[in-house]
């Protein structure tokens, strides 16, 4: 079946030209995902651009015709729009098309959106900057984010949450990469008259679209009825894993949808917040204890375990299920939240690093075990779509979780308090949002048997 | 009958390794400098 398919016509992008062959090691599979991962996790880095960018003109400084900090900034928040955006609308288009041709779509958007930008950074037009990497490239993103989804929980029904947090997993490592990478990239391009920002775009565009092409080849999808060896599937579903299939329209009529897009928004919203702000939060509630450089080193560290505790969080859940290990997240990170101000008053900088740790790794792990999660309550054959849909809780929550941080600290400096105290309140109201997303997970239960595909339409 | 792909050759293991590799090194390379900077913290 699977030989005869690669020898019928159509195209080398085609799902039927992915059905793997006999001998095929599903283990393939997550490479293939990371390889797209690891490249769309560079959004997490883009602002070691930001600063160079302001000196196009300048070189050594900005001069006013140079672009501004805060115009810089809605290039990466058009990217993140545009990846919700992407993922929710292309989610349908993806499950029929199958992962290699979603894949090449993301490389040609992501890596050509880094061509596009250069060509605005060269003529200085700020416009085809938001064009190529924060429309086309956001795009690619959101592509590239969902593509390997399906094909992951496919090949691992067995251990759905470790599959998809190994790539999950990816997203929060591409950074690591990136930020490093530019930064010497663009010390090798830099000249007294050039600060290298340009050909730094151009070559990351190559390396990016070479990086995911590299996943589109190795990506495989399973023959029909495949199964890991040994693998039998439980005569007896738990209570929240279902045996049925929900249609991705039938999802979001679902009351079970918005309770997940509410949990994944109150778990981003809570992680996001501080993240953005880690480094001043942490110079700040130490002053003099922690430096800017320290700082620095404290946000890296985070990043480390953003990326770890998505493989850990998704994988523990595949042991202890998905609703238990969200209840995790949000009890623990309530009793966190409510100490971290508790850190700063006695002044224990390592208490303070080791609670900020956990609060990223399960903000991370929120990402990572999201998919098993839809998988369960909706079944398998839509949960690309559907997840595609839930992650606008993710735009939501980018926007929604920096303006309450910000916002709530400017307004305690305002009325007087000190900067070391200012975050308390925030940490508190991250508590109480911890909270409301403990209630509606608590609230998940089955979907009704109402929504499930009729046995005819699920043979079709 | 369940079909199973576990019968791995000794050129799938090959591709593997390529594979995991690909992705593992550029990877482990940007922990080891995000590790690296932050030391610092803690001196």
């Amino acid at each position: 079946m699977t030989h005869e398919s690669n020898a019928s016509g159509g195209s080398w992008l085609d799902r039927e030209h992915t059905v793997a062959k006999p001998g095929f090691s599903r283990w393939l599979v997550p490479p293939a995902a990371l390889c797209v991962h690891l490249c769309i996790g560079q959004v997490y880095a883009f602002s070691v651009f930001n600063l160079p960018m302001t000196k196009l003109l300048g070189i050594t400084q900005s001069t006013p015709d140079d672009w501004k900090l805060t115009e810089l900034g809605w290039i990466f928040s058009i990217a993140i729009v545009f990846l919700g955006l992407a993922a929710a609308f292309t989610g349908t288009w993806l499950d029929r098309v199958g992962p290699r041709k979603a894949m090449v779509t993301a490389a040609l958007c992501f890596g050509g959106g880094f061509l596009i930008s250069a060509l605005g950074v060269f003529l200085h037009q700020l416009w085809i900057v938001y064009l190529g990497y924060g429309v086309i490239g956001g795009c690619g993103l959101g592509i590239g984010y969902i593509s390997p989804v399906k094909t992951l929980i496919t090949w691992f029904p067995d251990r759905p949450g470790m599959a998809t947090g190994m790539a999950i997993m990816g997203f929060g490592g591409g950074a690591l990469i990136a930020s490093p990478l530019s930064v010497w990239l663009m010390q090798r391009f830099a000249s007294p008259t050039h600060v290298g920002v340009a050909e730094t775009f151009i070559v990351l565009g190559l390396i990016y679209f070479f990086f995911m092409m590299m996943g589109a080849v190795i990506v495989r999808v399973p023959a029909p009825g495949w199964a890991p060896k040994g693998y039998v599937k439980p005569a007896q579903p738990k209570k929240l894993v279902t045996d049925q299939e929900v249609h991705v329209d039938q999802a979001l009529k679902t009351p079970q949808f918005y309770l997940l897009w509410g949990v994944l928004c109150l778990n981003v919203t809570a992680g996001i917040g501080v993240l953005g702000q880690a480094s001043a939060m942490s110079q700040e509630m130490f002053p003099g204890r922690i430096t800017a450089i320290a700082a620095s080193g404290f946000v890296g560290l985070l990043s480390i375990f953003n990326m770890f505790g998505r493989f850990f969080w998704a994988s523990t859940s595949d042991y202890i299920g998905r609703r238990n290990t969200y209840m995790v997240f949000f009890l623990l990170g309530m009793a966190l939240y409510a100490a971290v101000p508790w850190t700063g008053h006695t002044g224990n900088v390592v208490l303070f690093v080791l609670f900020y740790c956990i609060i990223i790794s399960m903000y991370g792990g929120g990402f990572a075990t999201i998919p098993a999660y839809l998988k369960d309550i909706f079944g398998t054959r839509y949960v690309g779509a559907i997840h595609g849909r839930l992650l606008t809780a993710w735009s939501a929550a980018g926007v929604f979780g920096p303006v309450l941080v910000n916002y709530i600290r400017e307004y305690q400096i305002d009325h007087g308090v000190a900067k070391a105290n200012a975050y308390s309140v925030t940490m508190y109201i991250m508590a109480g949002l911890l909270f409301i997303g403990f209630l509606l997970n608590y609230f998940m239960h089955p979907v009704h048997e109402r929504h499930h595909l009729k046995p005819e339409e699920a043979k079709a | 009958m369940a079909k199973t792909h576990e019968d791995v050759s000794d050129g799938t293991t090959l591709k593997l390794i390529l594979a995991w590799s690909f992705v593992g090194i550029p990877l482990a390379w940007g922990i080891y400098e995000t590790l690296a900077n932050a030391v610092l913290l803690f001196h």
